[in-house]
């Protein structure tokens, strides 16, 4: 069995309300000089050694992400 | 020989009721306008990889499977929709109504994407539309640039895609429905109008067939006075009426 972590993170351009909203809340609450925040989510797999990095590229792409608003990235990490 | 629509519930689904009690209003009035077959609203389980003989689909609004992953993300996948993909591929009418349309987004059926209102608050109103593609299979009963008047309900409902996508959908005449109100003037729609930062004011767009409609407002939820804003959304489900029974048997 392996680890795989997949980072989902909308893109570049496409709005992040979610990640505003946190960034304004920031210095209300006395955190000063973070100046932006996007909001992304995070999934850990755990796999076969039979799964490839292909098979875990069409999981990330087809399903984990809509790459019409967002961007992956498929890491193996070792325990 | 019965035209029939089928309206699929996924779990989580809300408005498939409304959506098969639009379908059966639009029965009824042509039966009573004229000698018009009959059309009988037919209910479609999610787990069936069966459209039951179905002549066109309604995916409608709610939260399938919780909106867990992304809206639409989940339920796209269902085993009915591997069959409508086949279905609308081949030419059937499909509506995709809120969650519906984001899940023929999700699906490919039709271009973009749909996120987080902009101001991240659920907005639930009642909205003014402007039909801007009147020969599709969904919106041939209205006239061009016709105002109608449809309640909106979601919090993920902000239209995205990019600018060459944008611009296909605007040149090719795609844009089905754009949010107006008050605040329209000269033909140019103001930032209120819209209620959730849809892009250039999109609420609905169509496939290059005009078969494959998706909107993120609620027709079905308009066709009666006595329950809705108007009965302004009845048109769509007439128009699909319209276009089956012309269609060859």
């Amino acid at each position: 069995m392996a680890k795989v972590v997949v980072d989902v993170m909308p893109k570049p351009e496409i709005l992040d309300p979610q990640g505003q909203a946190v960034a304004r809340a920031l210095p209300r609450l006395g955190f000063d000089g973070v100046a932006d925040v996007r909001q992304g989510k995070h999934f850990e797999l755990e796999v076969d050694d039979s799964v490839d990095d292909a098979t875990l590229a069409k999981i990330a792409e087809g399903f984990l992400s809509n790459p019409v608003i967002e961007d992956f990235v498929v890491r193996r990490v070792s325990e | 020989m019965t035209a029939k629509v089928g309206v699929i519930t996924f779990p989580g689904t809300l408005d498939d009721v409304d959506a098969a009690r639009a379908v059966r209003y639009a029965a009824r009035d042509l039966l009573a306008g004229s000698s018009h077959e009959a059309c009988e609203a037919v209910s479609l389980w999610h787990g069936d990889a069966d459209l039951a003989g179905v002549d066109a689909v309604v995916v409608p609004g709610g939260f399938s499977y919780g909106d867990y992953l992304r809206a639409g993300a989940i339920a796209r996948f269902a085993p009915v929709m591997g069959e409508v993909i086949e279905a609308a591929r081949k030419g059937m009418p499909v509506l995709g109504i809120c969650n519906g349309f984001q899940v023929l987004c999700e699906a490919g059926l039709l271009p973009g994407a749909l996120v987080r209102n902009h101001k991240l608050h659920f907005v639930c109103r009642d909205q003014w539309l402007r039909v801007e593609n009147t020969s599709t299979a969904w919106t041939t009963r209205y006239e061009h640039g016709a105002e109608i008047l449809i309640p909106v309900k979601n919090g993920e409902g902000a239209y995205m895609a990019d600018e060459p996508t944008l611009d296909a959908l605007e040149n090719e005449d795609r844009v089905v429905f754009r949010y107006v109100g008050e605040t329209c003037s000269q033909g140019r729609t103001m930032g209120a109008a819209n209620p959730n930062g849809s892009r250039r004011d999109i609420a609905g767009i169509t496939d290059p067939t005009g078969r494959i409609v998706g909107l993120m407002p609620h027709p079905e939820h308009a066709i009666d006075a006595l329950t809705g804003p108007s009965d302004d959304g009845l048109g769509m489900f007439l128009s699909a009426l319209d276009a089956l029974q012309g269609a060859p048997a």
